[in-house]
Parts: structure tokens; C-alpha cells; sequence
């Protein structure tokens, strides 16, 4: 089993290797809910969640398949687990606090297709990680996707109203930012 | 439907993907893959056939039981039939080339929630018959492999001064480092959507003539 201490379980997941500023991972809601810095922060609170459950799920998920000896099913199973747990996340809200559910409405479903969520899944397994360091390993993916959410909405609620040439405004704007960002998070490259 | 009228119906469901409704480039589809293997032009290409092969498939699996599917449990019937193909893939380049399984990684498994083949197969493969679902798959694998090779190309060229691994630019060239880097993908990528942007903003006022 991997030794890793928590915090640096932690620290590596949200900073130095953040997940969409150096893997890339879920690019699509990054450039499409970073307009707004309330819609980026509530989507961050749903992702952090579904990843932690997912986290906890596949944990369970692999022991077992490795038990029974059909990794192969790997795949397929945490897919599968992703899918319903969104399923579940979107009824529970619904009940609790329709006005939250409202104001996700379709960036809810499409979680299930952030490759953030199944990388975390299948990272964990293949860095052998025990049941508590999945689970923060998840939490601090999950905080540095928000993070780097939160950061890229401020920068584009200031830049609309900049005066920005008409042929860069839109995605190339964002991958720029993105650019910029990825640079100042190699900054944490020492920690951890 | 007759043969002939389904001919150059399916050509022009070929070229669609390729150029003009091209996946990563003007639909902004599958941005992860795209950003993240394109370090050199050989695990783009790589990356691209994989997802071609996954998309071609998974959209004649998806058209052949699009009569049976109920409409309520459709989107998880075909994460489960991609799951299934990707697996394949997965165990198939593990077999061919170890280094090249170790170089793309946990990005093969990840084909899985590319948003491409989701959509293709929600948005043409659940309404269409076999014949032009495989013309739409090829087409936008075709496209996705040619807009990640774009990507792959320049950033090893300027990145570490070679292409598919042979020496291009002269020893004297200082290899630009962040070009192999995350930065330097998000960079690449921007300046090609900003090609083609300028392209298109170009040819609109020729077009209102």
C-alpha cells in the first residue's frame, strides 16, 4: 500500500498537480460555466461531492473486483457508479432545496460526463491508495478544480469590460487565461 | 432509402467532420484528450486512431439497437456500450506497445467520458441508419485525429525540435520548453482557434457579397 501522509495526499491533488491546469482534466465545464463566479463556485460545490462519493464507491468497487478477480469490469463499473451517483445527487437536491436544483439545472447531469470525476477514480486506484487518502485525494481535486473554476470566472468577469479585438474574445480568450494560470501553478512545484 | 441517394449522402457526412463541423477545432468537443496527449505527434496520433476506432464502433453499435433502447435509460445504454469498446482498446495498445500504453495512461480509460463520442451517438447515431452512423463516426474521428496532430506537430516541433521522433529543426535551436508543458497546450491550442477565427472573420463579409 502507498504510505503518502494525508496532507501531502492533499496538497499535491489541489495544487501541484491540479487537476485542470496540469492534467486537464474537465475542460469542458471549465470553459463553459466560468462566466460567472456564483454558477463556477455552486458547480464546484456539486463536483467536490459527487467526486467524494464517487471516491468512496470505487474504493469499495475495485476491492471487490480485485477479490473476485475481473479487473477487466473496472471500467465499466465505475462508469456505471458515476452515472447513478449523479442520478442520486440530482433527486436528493431536487427534494432538499428546489431553488438549488434550479439554479444547476443542466450542469447537474452533465457531471456525469467530467472526466475530472473518473480520473479521480481510476487515478486512486492505480496509485494504490488506502480508503482515507482516496477520500482526500478526491477532496483536494476536488477543491483545485474549484479553485482554478473561481480563479478563471474572476479574471473573465473583469475582462468583459476590457476591450478585447473581436477575432480573440470567446474560447481562445479562456485557453489563454488558462495558459497563464497553468504557468503560475508550476510555481507550486516544489511543495509536496 | 436507395443506394444511390445514400452515396453522396454519406461522403458529405464524411467530410462534415473533417472540416466543417470539425470536433475540437469549430465544435470545441473532447478538450481534454485533445490538450493532454498532444505533447508530440505520435501520442496524438495514437490518441486520435483510438478515439476514431472507439467512435466508428460505438456508433454502429448505438444505430443497430436504436429501435430497441427505451428513450428513459438510452444515455446510460451508451456509456455502457463505449465502456465496453474502450476497454478493448485499452488491451489492445497494452498488447502492441507497452511505451506507448505508459505514455497516454490512464488517458486511454478517460476516452470513455470524451464528450464526442456521447454526442455522436445521442445527437446522429440514435436517428440514423448503420451505413451513415459509420460515415459520421470515421468523419469526426477522422476530424478529432487531424486537429490533435495539428497540436501534436507544433508543440514537438518548437517544443523539443523534432516531429514523430526524427530531427527537424537544426541543433542549434533552443527547444521551447513550455511548449511540452501544460501551458504551452492551452497556448497551442488558443492560437489555432484564433486562426480560425481570423479565417472565418475573414471570409464573412465575402459571403454577404
Amino acid at each position: 500500500m502507498n504510505e503518502q501522509p494525508l496532507w501531502s495526499v492533499f496538497i499535491m491533488a489541489c495544487l501541484t498537480n491540479n487537476f485542470v491546469l496540469a492534467y486537464f482534466l474537465g475542460i469542458c465545464p471549465f470553459l463553459g460555466v466560468s462566466g460567472k463566479m456564483e454558477t463556477s463556485t455552486r458547480m464546484g460545490g456539486a463536483v467536490v461531492f459527487v467526486m467524494l462519493t464517487a471516491s468512496a464507491c470505487a474504493y469499495g468497487i475495485n476491492s471487490l473486483l480485485v477479490a473476485i478477480g475481473a479487473e477487466y469490469l473496472r471500467l465499466i463499473s465505475f462508469i456505471a457508479v458515476i452515472a447513478s451517483t449523479v442520478q442520486l445527487v440530482e433527486m436528493v437536491i431536487k427534494k432538499v432545496s428546489p431553488a438549488l436544483f434550479r439554479s444547476l439545472g443542466i450542469f447537474l447531469p452533465l457531471i456525469t460526463t467530467n472526466c475530472a470525476i473518473l480520473a479521480v477514480a481510476l487515478f486512486q486506484t492505480n496509485k494504490g491508495y488506502g480508503f482515507m487518502q482516496c477520500l482526500v485525494y478526491a477532496l483536494g481535486a476536488g477543491t483545485g478544480f474549484t479553485l482554478a473554476l473561481a480563479l478563471i470566472a474572476g479574471l473573465r468577469e473583469k475582462l468583459e469590460l476590457a476591450s478585447v479585438p473581436d477575432v480573440v474574445r470567446g474560447a481562445a480568450l479562456t485557453l489563454l487565461l488558462a495558459g497563464i494560470l497553468s504557468i503560475t501553478f508550476m510555481g507550486f512545484a516544489g511543495l509536496g | 432509402m436507395t443506394t444511390n441517394a445514400q452515396q453522396p449522402q454519406a461522403v458529405d457526412e464524411l467530410l462534415k467532420g473533417i472540416w466543417r463541423d470539425n470536433p475540437a477545432f469549430v465544435q470545441i468537443l473532447g478538450m481534454c484528450p485533445t490538450l493532454a496527449v498532444s505533447n508530440t505527434a505520435r501520442n496524438a496520433l495514437a490518441m486520435g486512431l483510438a478515439t476514431t476506432f472507439v467512435l466508428t464502433l460505438s456508433n454502429v453499435a448505438v444505430s443497430s439497437i436504436r429501435n430497441i433502447v427505451p428513450k428513459q435509460v438510452r444515455i446510460s445504454t451508451y456509456i455502457l456500450v463505449i465502456a465496453t469498446f474502450v476497454t478493448i482498446v485499452d488491451y489492445a495498445i497494452q498488447a502492441i506497445s507497452l511505451d506507448l500504453h505508459a505514455a497516454l495512461g490512464a488517458f486511454i480509460s478517460l476516452i470513455v467520458v470524451n464528450c464526442i463520442i456521447l454526442g455522436r451517438a445521442e445527437a446522429f447515431a440514435s436517428k440514423n441508419p448503420i451505413g451513415l452512423s459509420i460515415a459520421d463516426g470515421l468523419g469526426m474521428g477522422l476530424g478529432f485525429t487531424f486537429a490533435l496532430l495539428c497540436l501534436g506537430a507544433v508543440r514537438e516541433v518548437l517544443g523539443s525540435g523534432t516531429l514523430f521522433g526524427v530531427q527537424v529543426l537544426p541543433s542549434s535551436f533552443e527547444p521551447w520548453v513550455v511548449m511540452i508543458l501544460p501551458s504551452g497546450g492551452f497556448f497551442t491550442l488558443a492560437l489555432w482557434l484564433l486562426l480560425f477565427n481570423w479565417m472565418k472573420a475573414r471570409k464573412a463579409p465575402e459571403a454577404a457579397r
